[in-house]
């Protein structure tokens, strides 16, 4: 018989059907050749004859033609897991949409790993939000990158006088010599930030305002969008009540964006002023967390200060900062070199007289620098800047566990699907391919997560700017993500995407085909590799949220010290109430007793325990000192601390009198000057003697020593300008001796009332006084506590991070507990089976666990005692290397561990033997 | 007028009855390929005949209409076979083309007999 299949078979080849078809009609069409054959041998044809007929029915040619246009041809055949040759991107969709249909699949799985990415990258892209914000982004101003700040740069013995503004740089007189001598920049501007009252009487209601210099504004290249900007005609000696900008915000705010605003009159500090004009929307003024309200000529500040507190008539007054934008071609070191050279000439002509020989000496080797200004300057940048890198670095840490997790939990899910990827590397499938799909799962759930985390981020960064913002001061941040967050979290994507996802890939693309074929299920399940990589990652995540756990601690307890820290005075119940009686006009000779009246009413109200009149609030950042000299030793020229208080000061704020007395009615202008000071003050300059009825005197400028005081009472060691100083020798005097009494008072009134109820009752108080004068009232503890901001943040954003990646390792540490438990199970059954009682299976499951976290936390501690450098400026009253914050995190951190790995071994313990190993 | 050579009209008469043919042979049962076309020939005693190689794409065209489905059928002691069965679209098919062939027969047979009548 003719082998009809072969004949056919040359026949359709070249048609390149799918093979299966293929197969199909050659099968049925030897069949129909070979009954016609059969049926002419039984017709009387001979062999050949029915041979050479059938095949001319064939008709070769005519059979493929025929064929061709019925027949589909088989697609070009792709091994599953293989590249179409000469497109090695190809089937990159199909990855993608195999992994999505994986991740359906298994919706446990991709909700944990995509949450705990959204976490992680949510809480690092809203950090750099607010440090992209806060450090990199640059003022929105035409070309930013050539503006310059001009401050003293060289300074080496500090600068003397009174300092206001946040940027207290330059005095007047510096800035004028500056702005006509110097050359390197095209245009020169100065500015001083201040918080000006807008009510007349009453409780104050502040604008933030702008003093500026004619040439601000052109400096910085701003453009009006209503009226004008101020110009060098509005900044001129005797200006006045002059015509002020307002800024966006401020005009939508308070005159709800109106065109009519122009011409309007707005009251600062009870003195009307112009608008002018409007700065667009974008200008928020040249120190980033703060937006200006108003801007007002440099000319006009001794109308509204009052010429005797005016701090552009005092030569010592540091108040102004200047920025400078460069001529073309000049660098800021060119500029450096000339503004270093034009100092000496600038410091000669502006020396204050009153200096004495040594602080004349020191002003006359100050040298002003250029520095880059792109960004602008702020305050918020100094305070925070170190504070949020280091939460930069840690929510980086917990992204870090959290890809140990997920790649854990990858590493596993590979074991699982060992036998998939040793199909396809069967059928063909290059390693490298196999790594591609397995990366495509990854990569799909860390895009996921990361949209998700971006989301997050702007509910984060906003949450963490209204923390920042302190009661009086709302922080001004622009947190629209700009090119650099959504890199930055694109970046976090795929680095992530990498970190988790490249070594359960390698590892599955590793299998070997022949092995993982033969072996049976569960054996298969039991590679020792990737269990070892398991159990690295397990130690890396037990190592890092160590490190985490012992910041967390170290910040808490910096927070905790602070807050329970003995200050020398006592915070609750305290109201602190700021009186500004210059729209009184009192006269100097009668203002310590209206003073004195306000205060004696201020202790009849019903609730007021005590109150007392103070000129600094302690911790409140205000400060005054002086040099003083004792007759007779060698102290001479020290500087002390200086506060003038009423009597009853100390009652009200706690502070015990130790020996003397306090100050009190025989106190009075007219008689010897009288002082209390402190342990230290005593220890320091008296060498611990009792110090009542000793004298001292404070140095005036130019050297000359008056003012003696006698020493009358001797109280306990406060603190003065903040809570992480060391105590500092402090000098009382009494209120009622003020040689110069100014219009301003404060009263710290305690009460045993809640203070919120207090403060009518002080108002009506005040206003049958004198309906004019403005008040301000802020709460002592709250002050302090907006002081500790930075602490707060730094131990509530650690501790939560710590805690996240507290439980981001346990989690780990139970699922390789676990896994053990589910691969040791014949020989838990085998052990048992000899013997072994419950108690010896959890001791061994219990000691796998004991060495992992063994290894883990020695790894920890010393990357913590590296990590801690970066933390111990932060720190208060503990060191970074703390022994016992270290053993506290170590041992927190073992308790819930071997809570996490108690689970499982309690599990393997009731295993029942016959069961385990049946299923053998 | 077109002129058609004999051999083409045979050709083309052929390919256009041929469809009528094989729905009429499979109308009451499935049968296979090699008996379909030993039917057509021997019904028509010899006169329509198909070869092998133009036979079976048109049974795979017909099957790719939707008009008759082919199935792989084993029976005891011999080789499988492929059987062809009308679907109900091909029996509509079959329906139409039967009533078009009738017309046109008796419109041929009302021209080319009357000269005999």
């Amino acid at each position: 018989m003719p082998d009809w299949g072969t004949e056919i078979r040359l026949r359709v080849e070249g048609l390149k059907l799918e093979p299966a078809r293929e197969a199909e009609i050659v099968e049925e069409l030897s069949q129909h050749l070979n009954d016609r054959y059969e049926e002419l041998l039984a017709g009387g044809a001979s062999a050949e004859q029915a041979y050479r007929s059938v095949m001319e029915e064939l008709d070769s040619r005519r059979l493929a033609a025929e064929l061709q246009p019925r027949l589909r041809p088989a697609p070009r055949p792709v091994v599953l897991g293989q590249d179409e040759p000469g497109k090695p991107l190809a089937g990159l969709w199909r990855d993608l949409c195999y992994g999505a249909r994986l991740l359906r699949l298994n919706p446990g799985f991709a909700l944990v790993a995509i949450l705990s990415l959204a976490l992680g990258i949510g809480a690092n892209t809203a950090i750099f939000q607010l440090l992209d914000a806060v450090r990199l982004r640059t003022l929105p101003v035409r070309d930013p990158q050539e503006l310059a700040n001009i401050p003293v740069v060289y300074h080496p013995n500090g600068r003397t006088g009174s300092f206001s503004s946040s940027n207290p740089q330059l005095t007047n007189a510096v800035w004028e010599r500056l702005r006509d001598q110097q050359q390197a920049f095209l245009s020169i501007g100065a500015w001083s930030a201040q918080r000006l009252n807008l009510s007349q009487g009453g409780e104050a209601r502040y604008a933030n305002a702008l003093w500026v210099s004619g040439n601000f504004f052109e400096t910085l290249g701003v453009r009006p969008v209503l009226g004008r900007l101020l110009s060098p005609a509005d900044d001129h000696p005797g200006c006045g009540s002059s015509g002020v900008v307002i800024s966006d915000s401020f005009w939508q705010r308070e005159f709800g964006g109106g065109a009519s605003v122009l011409g309007q009159k707005i009251a600062l500090e009870g003195h009307p002023f112009e608008v002018v004009g409007v700065t667009p929307a974008s200008f928020f003024g040249v120190e980033v967390g703060n937006n200006f309200d108003v801007a007002l000529p440099i000319c006009a500040e001794p109308t509204v200060a009052g010429e005797r507190q005016s701090a552009l008539r005092n030569p010592q007054g540091w108040w102004l900062a200047a920025i400078g934008r460069l001529r073309p071609g000049w660098t800021m070191e060119r500029a450096s070199a000339h503004l270093a050279a034009i100092s000496p000439g600038i410091f000669e002509a502006t020396a204050p007289a009153e200096y004495d020989p040594t602080d004349r000496k020191n002003y006359l080797g100050f040298k002003l620098g250029a520095l880059p200004a792109a960004s602008g300057l702020s305050e918020l940048r100094r305070e925070y800047e170190s504070p949020l890198w280091l939460l930069m670095g840690i929510s980086g840490l917990v992204l870090l566990i959290a890809c140990a997790n997920l790649a854990n939990l990858m590493v596993a899910r590979a074991t699982a699907r060992q036998r998939e990827m040793a199909v396809r590397l069967a059928l063909g499938a290059s390693p490298g391919r196999l790594v591609r799909q397995l990366l495509a799962e990854s990569l799909l759930l860390a895009v996921v997560g990361a949209l998700c985390g971006a989301g997050l981020a702007q509910a984060l960064s906003r949450l963490l700017v209204s923390f920042l913002s302190a009661q009086n001061s709302h922080l001004f941040i622009d947190l629209t993500p700009d090119w650099r967050v959504l890199g930055f979290t694109a970046g976090l994507a795929i680095l992530t995407c990498l970190l988790f996802g490249l070594t359960p890939a390698i590892q599955g693309a590793r299998t070997s085909p022949g092995e993982a074929m033969k072996a049976t299920g569960r054996a298969t399940t039991a590679g020792r590799g990737h269990f070892a990589v398991r159990r690295g990652l397990v130690v890396s995540q037990i190592a890092l949220s160590l490190v985490l756990l012992v910041g967390a601690l170290l910040f808490v307890r910096t927070l905790r010290n602070l807050v329970t820290l003995d200050a020398g005075f006592q915070r609750e119940h305290i109201l602190i109430n700021d009186i500004d009686l210059s729209p009184l006009r009192l006269p100097a000779a009668t203002r310590v007793a209206y003073k004195q009246e306000l205060l004696a009413r201020t202790r009849t109200i019903p609730g007021v325990i005590s109150a007392a009149s103070v000129r600094v609030v302690p911790v409140s950042g205000n400060g005054w000192n002086d040099n003083i000299s004792i007759p007779g030793t060698t102290v001479q020229r020290k500087i002390a601390d200086f506060n003038r208080v009423s009597p009853g000061y100390f009652r009200t704020v706690g502070t015990p009198l130790l020996a003397g007395r306090d100050f009190d009615d025989r106190d009075t202008a007219a008689s010897p000057r009288v002082a209390i000071v402190t342990e230290k003050f005593v220890n320091k300059f008296l060498a611990g003697t009792n110090p009542i009825g000793r004298t001292f005197g404070v140095v005036q400028q130019g050297g000359k020593v008056d003012r003696i005081y006698q020493i009358v009472g001797l109280v306990r060691d406060t603190k003065y300008n903040d809570l992480r100083e060391e105590f500092m020798p402090i000098v009382f005097v009494a209120e009622a001796q003020d040689d110069s009494p100014d219009l301003e008072a404060q009263f710290m009134i305690r009460s045993d009332a809640p203070l919120t109820e207090i403060i009518p009752a002080v108002k009506r108080t005040m206003a049958e006084m004198d309906p004019a004068m403005v008040l301000n009232f802020s709460v002592f503890d709250t002050v302090i506590r907006a002081g500790l901001l930075r602490e707060r943040l730094m131990a509530t954003l650690s501790g939560f991070f710590g805690f996240l990646a507290a439980i981001l390792a346990m989690i780990g540490l139970y699922g390789v507990i676990s896994y053990t438990v589910v691969r040791r199970r014949n020989e838990i059954g085998i052990r048992m089976a000899l013997g072994a009682d419950r108690s010896n299976i959890v001791g061994m499951i219990m000691r796998e666990a004991g060495a992992l976290l063994g290894i883990g936390l020695a790894l920890g501690t010393g990357l913590a005692l590296i990590a801690g450098g970066a933390a111990s400026t932060l720190l208060f009253g503990l060191r970074a290397s703390d022994p016992w914050t270290l053993m506290l995190a170590a041992t927190s951190l073992a308790a819930v561990a071997a809570g996490a790995s108690f689970l499982p071994a309690q599990r393997a313990s009731t295993l029942d033997p016959m069961q385990a190993l049946r299923e053998e | 007028m077109t002129y058609i050579a004999p051999k083409v009209f045979d050709r083309e008469l052929k390919k256009g009855s041929a469809e009528l043919l094989i729905l009429s042979l499979l109308e009451h049962r499935p049968r296979h390929g090699y008996e379909i076309s030993k039917l057509i020939a021997a019904r028509s005693q010899g006169v329509l005949r198909f070869n092998v190689a133009s036979f079976y794409p048109l049974l795979y065209r017909l099957e790719q209409r939707g008009l008759m489905e082919g199935r792989w059928v084993e029976k005891a002691g011999q080789r499988r076979r492929r059987y062809y069965r009308l679907t109900a679209q091909g029996r509509k098919m079959l329906k139409e083309q039967r009533s078009i062939w009738r017309d046109f027969v008796n419109a041929m047979n009302q021209i080319t007999g009357a000269e005999h009548a």
